[in-house]
């Protein structure tokens, strides 16, 4: 294939063989000689004094190096762990730090350390320390928890009330008194548990005689690690480094700077010798943050046509014990809730509350699955009441490819895309109207067949600089350098660190398209704070708009400046020299080139540059584009709910997408596919359950149901591409869309099976107990 | 109390003073150094440390290392000739059947067990036949096509090398 095409080639990616072979390098499998391990103890009380720690037997145990309690460490602590401002700068919060001192607040909060010279003999002492608790009342539910007598988490808040702030825009008094209908819904949005199959775990190296930390940790994020590392422990920045080698799986789960990277560091401080933590899964679903944890309240504004007014709108957020570092960024989902409707006013509460139970952060959509759920059922609710199609009270609200870019009553900007054509493609391919038709005759026969849809649009590719700066305290611009080397091979470094994504081999297509080099000629680094300049990371679905459009800008003014040193080779007229396939040759005269690699070696050779020209061929681009990116679509989930055992079975599943310019096909859909299937987990199966008394009730994958292979159908997948004007590449961000989208299609499939049982609506998961009690509540079927 | 184990790990033989409580999957990692088995939960629900012990497929973090003393194990790092790739692995590869990859070794020795048993499965058999592994990332879709595509070469191949013989449990 010629590298001209690369991009829009469904190549195969270049991270595989190594993984395929069992050769990856994930935390666990690094070498290290000496490692220590580290164990954390935690708290397994959901909130209560710490009256006492006992480690006397601990520490006379075999194999114990040392041991930590918060007390101990607290006064190493320089700051306490970050908190991002992330659209609610009013709200009051507690400072976290790593460790727990005087009192605990959820079941899995660090209490003590244990260092020892195998993990086993590091948990075999842990079960010698005794911590002796008074046990305080525990609070988990949302309402509740601000209630007057309810017992307070944080004493120095006073409450256990972050915030309760309103966002609203337009005019919702005239929208209610032109309505025509008017519908008040709760919507649930259960707690998940976001489950990366590769757990966290770090090792951290800390050099006493350097004042030098190199940590390696299964994180999204190493960038911001390694500031923070640097701003709590107090080591000079520019001795810290953090790698994020191979990382199975993140979603969410590993974006913030957490309390092990802090605490496997400082172990390490203390006792000058490399120290390992791996998190083991009953830990990771009690210590690594969780997701969702919302509920909606709305009240809808709509007209007999389906036209929808306005809404009437409280996102109550469970922040969990802790405000987590991107823990209020949920709160965008009001924001973002017209999704891709006209709708003329929002009066819009947020209500952010703290409860016994574990930190809640993002998760795969982050705040956009939330606000697309709650969109998708209210289009559902007022086909519901309104007696009409859903697919026409969606082409109702639409916002049409005529009105963009359409700005919406937050004051965002659409970037592009015609969303009706989407619904109307979508519609089509999965034969709608036909579906109809079935549904309609299986009913007759009693059998339950469900048709949802959901149209989303997602803001993502998170900067742009300015609006990021305001909500994170950082600019979150895309970083890429791109360098060549003296054989004309060359090496791209991005700011973005990816877990399964497959930048090695799409920002590679990035730079073999501008260059015209193989894609076997370059490398793409990244997750190193070591090498190249600080990235922004990899979260919200940003890093090819933001980072491989760096690497594209970088790549580009390396061709220019290659050509520049073409035309004084070939003696003629900058202008006249056009680059092409990795040649450059003046004009009409492609015979006589000169190739990449010659002007690669000609750039560190003072005598084949032009007068005055640094050597070198290499870029660095710090990104910013002019708005965030918008990927839109259509999904169809049809399924069939069967009315003796109450089960879901999806019959098909037909996802639009439509992501502007995609750089590899084939990566792209496995995107999709995934999110997809992590979107149905919710619909389905998945839910964090807390018992009153604070205790997880879903701590490990017994309780907590993953999808597995046998619950999934093949997903159909169609595209429309509209290409955002934001970015070089035209391309917006693919890896949450398929969340986003599927939770609210598969929901409207299983309300719209249940429609002759009356059900409006159904508090997800969708569980065959609970379907099979509303199947058969007072007496069953109503029509 | 420490014992004495010995095993062969795709045909090398170790051996090693172990604690009988020692789960295979670690003997695996730690003491003979093979990376590529994962662990992913500690209740045996995840198959990110399937391996084949004595011809069956196990997941190594249900079987304690002392258990293994005697046997014949097979992991993901077994599977390649040299650079060659396994048709499965060759097959995760061209269908993009992973993404993180940290399922993917479990994932790749479950379905060569699938395989063995029924060289030419239905989707469903597929789906039911890797229930036991889980994955994040794929949503399964190009998973089950890896492991269609993988049985259809393997097939093909078994049918050129033994045309008259029914398949043995280990077809590669």
């Amino acid at each position: 294939m010629a590298v001209s095409q690369m991009i829009g080639a469904s190549i195969k990616r270049r991270e595989d063989p190594q993984l395929v072979t069992g050769s990856g390098r994930f935390v666990d499998d690094l070498p290290q000689n000496a490692v220590l391990h580290l164990h954390v103890v935690r708290s397994s009380e959901p909130h209560a004094r710490i009256l006492a720690i006992d480690t006397i037997r601990a520490k006379e145990a075999d194999g114990v190096v040392a041991i930590f309690t918060g007390k101990e460490l607290r006064e190493e602590f320089q700051a306490p762990l970050p908190v991002t401002v992330t659209f609610v700068p009013e709200k009051a919060y507690p400072e976290q730090y790593p460790i727990a001192t005087d009192k605990v607040h959820y079941v899995g909060e660090p209490v003590a350390l244990v260092v020892a010279l195998s993990r086993a003999a590091a948990q075999d002492a842990a079960e010698r320390i005794e911590v002796r608790y008074q046990a305080l009342p525990a609070v988990t539910d949302v309402e509740k928890a601000i209630q007057k007598d309810a017992p307070v988490i944080h004493e120095s808040l006073g409450s256990n009330l972050s915030y309760d702030v309103k966002r609203a825009g337009g005019d919702i008094e005239a929208a209610f008194k032109e309505a025509e209908v008017t519908i008040s819904q709760r919507l649930q949005q259960q707690r998940l548990i976001p489950i990366a199959i590769e757990t966290r775990g770090v090792v951290a190296d800390y050099k006493p005689f350097a004042n030098s930390l190199t940590l390696w940790s299964s994180t999204q994020i190493p960038h911001f690690v390694k500031v923070w590392l640097a701003v709590i422990l107090g080591i000079p920045e520019s001795q810290v480094r953090v790698i994020a080698p191979d990382v199975g799986g993140g979603f969410g789960s590993k974006i913030r700077v957490f309390p092990e990277e802090v605490l496997t560091a400082l172990a390490s401080r203390r006792l000058g010798r490399p120290v390992k933590w791996i998190e083991d899964r009953e830990e990771n679903m009690r210590a690594t943050h969780h997701g969702r944890s919302q509920i909606w309240d709305v009240e809808i504004a709509a007209k007999r046509d389906g036209t929808v007014l306005g809404l009437r709108l409280t996102q109550w957020l469970d922040l969990g014990a802790y405000c987590s570092q991107f823990g209020t960024f949920m709160s965008l989902g009001l924001l973002v809730a017209p999704g891709p409707y006209r709708l003329a006013a929002i009066d819009g509460r947020l209500v952010g509350v703290f409860t016994n139970r574990t930190p809640t952060d993002a998760y795969r959509g982050a705040g956009r699955p939330e606000a697309t759920y709650v969109i998708e059922r209210v289009m559902d609710l007022v086909a519901q009441e309104t007696g009409m199609d859903p697919a026409d009270v969606r082409r109702r609200n639409l916002v049409t490819g005529a009105e963009q870019p359409y700005t919406s009553l937050f004051g965002f900007t659409f970037d592009s895309g015609d969303y009706v054509a989407g619904l109307e493609r979508a519609l089509q391919v999965a034969g709608y109207d036909d579906l109809r038709r079935r549904q309609s005759e299986a009913r007759k026969q009693g059998r339950y067949l469900g048709i949802g849809l959901a149209s989303y649009l997602e803001i993502c590719g998170l900067g742009p600089a300015a609006p990021t700066q305001a909500n994170t305290g950082v600019s979150l611009w895309g970083m890429g350098v791109v360098r060549l080397h003296f054989t004309g091979k060359a090496t791209a470094i991005t700011g973005s660190s990816p877990h399964g994504q497959g930048h090695e081999t799409t920002f590679a297509q990035v730079v073999s398209a501008v260059l015209g080099i193989p894609v076997a000629d370059v490398d793409v680094v990244h997750g190193d704070t070591g090498i190249g300049p600080m990235g922004m990371n990899t979260y919200g679905s940003r890093s090819t708009a933001l980072d491989a459009s760096a690497v594209h800008i970088s790549a580009t003014r390396v061709r220019e400046k290659a050509r520049k040193i073409a035309a004084h080779l070939l003696e003629a007229a900058e202008d006249d020299v056009v680059y092409e396939d990795g040649k450059a040759f003046v004009k009409g005269s492609p015979a006589k080139s000169v190739t990449i690699q010659e002007l690669a070696m000609a750039a560190f050779q003072t005598n084949r540059l032009p007068a005055g020209m640094e050597g070198g061929l290499e870029a660095t681009t710090f990104f910013d584009p002019t708005n965030f990116v918008w990927p839109f679509g259509t999904h169809v989930a049809v399924v069939e709910v069967d009315p003796e055992t109450g089960k879901v079975s999806i019959e098909r599943y037909v996802a639009l997408d439509d992501c502007g310019t995609r750089i590899n096909p084939m990566v792209v859909d496995g995107q999709i596919h995934g999110g997809i299937a992590q979107g149905i987990g919710q619909a389905l199966f998945e839910e964090g359950v807390y018992g009153e008394d604070g205790q997880l009730r879903t701590g490990t994958l017994v309780d907590y149901l993953v999808p597995s292979a046998a619950d999934l159908p093949f997903f159909q997948l169609e595209e429309t591409i509209t290409p955002s004007p934001v970015n070089p590449l035209g391309a917006k961000g693919i890896g949450e869309a398929g969340t986003i989208a599927s939770t609210a299609a598969l929901m409207n499939a299983v309300v719209d099976a249940l429609q002759p049982f009356g059900v409006k609506d159904v508090p997800m998961p969708a569980s065959p107990a609970k379907l099979w009690q509303l199947m058969h509540r007072n007496g069953g079927r109503k029509g | 109390m420490r014992q004495r184990v010995s095993m062969t790990i795709n045909g090398t033989n170790y051996e090693h003073e172990v604690e009988p409580r020692l789960l295979l999957v670690h003997y695996i990692r730690e003491q003979a150094g093979l990376t590529g088995t994962h662990v992913g939960c500690d209740t045996s629900n995840c198959g990110a440390c399937t391996i084949e012990m004595d011809g069956h497929s196990v997941k190594a973090c249900t079987v304690f290392a002392v258990q293994a003393n005697g046997s014949q194990l097979l992991t993901i790092e077994g599977l390649a000739q040299g650079t060659q790739l396994h048709p499965l692995q060759q097959a995760f590869w061209d269908e993009h059947g992973l993404q993180c990859g940290y399922c993917t070794p479990g994932m790749i020795m479950a379905a060569r067990q699938l395989l063995a048993r029924n060289p030419d499965p239905t989707e469903k058999e597929i789906r039911m036949g890797i229930e036991g592994n889980l994955c994040r990332c794929t949503g399964y879709h190009n998973i089950v096509k890896a492991i269609q595509a993988a049985a259809k070469v393997m097939g093909e191949g078994a049918e050129r090398k033994a045309p008259a013989t029914a398949p043995s449990a280990r077809r590669d």
